[in-house]
């Protein structure tokens, strides 16, 4: 039996998050395929053909499948899915969208968000914000899962010699369309990869503020991140946000700042390995999980801390 | 039109859970439960599209044992109109809440259905797009703001790299995210009102849905603990530990 893993592009590249997926796949036994469903996917197609322990790409080209709608997506992989024991993708907001589906049309269940792979058919995955987790076993003959990007180590991209394989696109489904995309655009490191983050809370104020981060984070190389009150608030769009519902990150070193540490902000970043908080409240629960905790006023802390970066 | 919201009962999201010692699952007696806060964003939702005149009756759906009335008498409060609880012992997963969803879309014919996108206690994250699967219809989900007009909804979505637009036809599934609204606080008046909205139960049974788990707990165990590190004198002294005893700056 072989392991299909649905992946995340845009056509012309793969996501890093579908390397993640693969590593998984491979822990699984069986072959490892990739499904590239895309309109001028050639070169993400490619470019997973290359990716290390890909025995075969598969891949569907056709205008309908452009923007990898949930609808049309779901319907491809489940004419697919015979031959395969599992089916995975990313837990991002692309595989959590279109996976469900697939799962329900096959009539098994979903493992969300595995972080280990115990056996073929027993997996680890976080509930309840992380604060417990559960080894689950499915009885389902196919196991669809979506996995937790930071549990997996990235594939090697490059290098390896899967086979390109042609398939045939499924019925557009004609209910859903795209109408528009307003992406985020940054010259910063993306904040799902990147290896140092700097993030605000509430305590930065305002949006305005955020400006003090920015200065600290192209010192460092960093991207930015934040909690849900600052997205809630306005200082910055919703894809800065870290924490149980929005982004999980586990970067080298992560910079709180201004964040109080709800349970909900703690499940999006506990598993960093080095974690820094600057809060002027001492009794703040985020000191409870900071390697190096420093009680200061953050608007005079990071400013300090950018300059000194540079001695 | 009309419209199903379902609700989910789960542990309040400011407390934190125990795992038992017996590692069978984490310790939910005496503990204060909750509408899930996704779905209250989803009742809400649906409440503001009536009161801009687009939706005429609002019908809040829970599953789960007795005690889930509590949960619906709530979405009646903020203002659904009836009440529909779903009622088993069972532990329900989420490919079993969405065939028994199925059959009450079958029963009750919604143009909409509006859930949270998650739950907090299992944080699965499918009941709404397994629900659009088995239905065949188009999905909404992670919504920041709906609009429906012209016999369709129009949704923007959170992802990962920013926002979209998605043009859906109805009857169709929106899943809510944070951002979508804020929910209203129920009144006394409004909970006094709300013991007298209908609330209907079927079983599992009547809807000739097997709600049999597919996922077999095997333990819940604690996550590793991160043990809480030293306090610096100064941005100097962080600086220097950084370099120095962590290394993970130059």
């Amino acid at each position: 039996m072989s392991v299909l893993v649905i992946a995340e592009h845009d056509n012309s590249a793969l996501r890093p998050a579908t390397l993640n997926a693969v590593t998984a796949a491979a822990q699984l036994g069986g072959e490892v395929h990739v499904l590239v469903a895309g309109s001028g996917c050639g070169a993400a197609a490619g470019a997973a053909a290359t990716v290390a322990g890909v025995a075969k790409v598969r891949t569907a080209d056709a205008p309908h499948y452009k923007e990898q709608l949930a609808e049309n997506l779901a319907a491809l992989v489940v004419s697919l899915a015979s031959g395969y024991s599992h089916i995975l993708a990313p837990a991002t907001t692309f595989g959590k969208n279109f996976l469900p589906r697939v799962a329900a049309l096959l009539d098994v269940a979903q493992i969300s968000d595995i972080v280990s792979v115990v056996s073929a058919d027993t997996f680890v995955r976080p509930i309840y914000a992380g604060n417990a987790m559960a080894t689950v076993q499915s009885k389902d003959a196919i196991k669809v899962i979506t996995v937790r990007t930071t549990a997996f180590d990235a594939a090697a991209a490059g290098g390896g010699g899967g086979a390109v394989e042609a398939v045939g696109a499924a019925a557009d489904a004609g209910v859903s369309k795209l109408l528009g995309q307003e992406l985020t655009k940054s010259d910063r490191p993306e904040l799902t990869a990147a290896r140092i983050i700097v993030s605000g809370g509430r305590g930065m104020g305002s949006g305005e503020n955020f400006k003090l981060l920015e200065a600290l984070a192209d010192k460092l190389g960093a991207a930015i991140g934040a909690s849900r009150a600052a997205v809630d608030a306005g200082f910055v769009p919703n894809d800065y946000q870290v924490g149980q519902t929005g982004k999980i990150v586990a970067p080298e070193l992560y910079i709180a700042v201004g964040i109080s540490g709800a349970i909900q902000h703690l499940a999006g970043m506990k598993d960093s390995k080095v974690i820094v908080a600057i809060n002027k409240d001492m009794e703040a629960p985020i000191f409870q999980v900071a390697d190096y905790g420093l009680v200061a006023d953050l608007f005079q802390a990071v400013p300090e801390l950018t300059a000194a970066l540079d001695k | 039109m009309k419209v199903l919201v379902p609700v989910k009962r789960v542990v309040d999201y400011n407390v934190k859970v125990r795992v038992k010692a017996d590692g069978t699952g984490v310790d939910i007696a005496n503990v204060k439960m909750s509408m899930n806060p996704f779905d209250e964003i989803a009742v809400e939702e649906a409440m503001r599209l009536r009161e801009a005149g687009t939706v005429t009756e609002i019908v809040a759906v829970s599953l789960g044992p007795t005690a889930c009335q509590e949960t619906l008498r709530t979405a009646l409060a903020m203002g659904a109109d009836r009440a529909i609880l779903v009622e088993t012992g069972v532990e329900l997963q989420p490919l079993a809440v969405a065939k028994c969803l199925k059959a009450l879309v079958a029963r009750e014919s919604p143009q909409l259905v509006i859930l949270g996108k998650q739950a907090i206690d299992d944080d699965s994250n499918q009941t709404g797009q397994m629900l659009a699967a088995l239905l065949g219809w188009p999905q909404g989900t992670f919504a920041s703001k709906v609009k429906i007009a012209g016999g369709g909804a129009e949704v923007i979505r959170e992802i990962d790299g920013g926002l979209e637009t998605l043009s859906l036809q109805l009857p169709a599934i929106i899943t809510t995210d944070l951002r979508l609204n804020e929910p209203r606080y129920v009144t006394l008046p409004n909970i006094m009102k709300a013991k007298k909205k209908p609330l209907d139960t079927v079983k599992p049974e009547d809807l000739g849905v097997d709600v049999t788990p597919r996922l077999a707990t095997l333990k819940v165990e604690e996550p590793p603990k991160r043990k809480a590190g030293a306090r610096v004198a100064d941005v100097n002294e962080l600086v220097q530990k950084l370099r120095n005893e962590a290394k993970v700056i130059s």
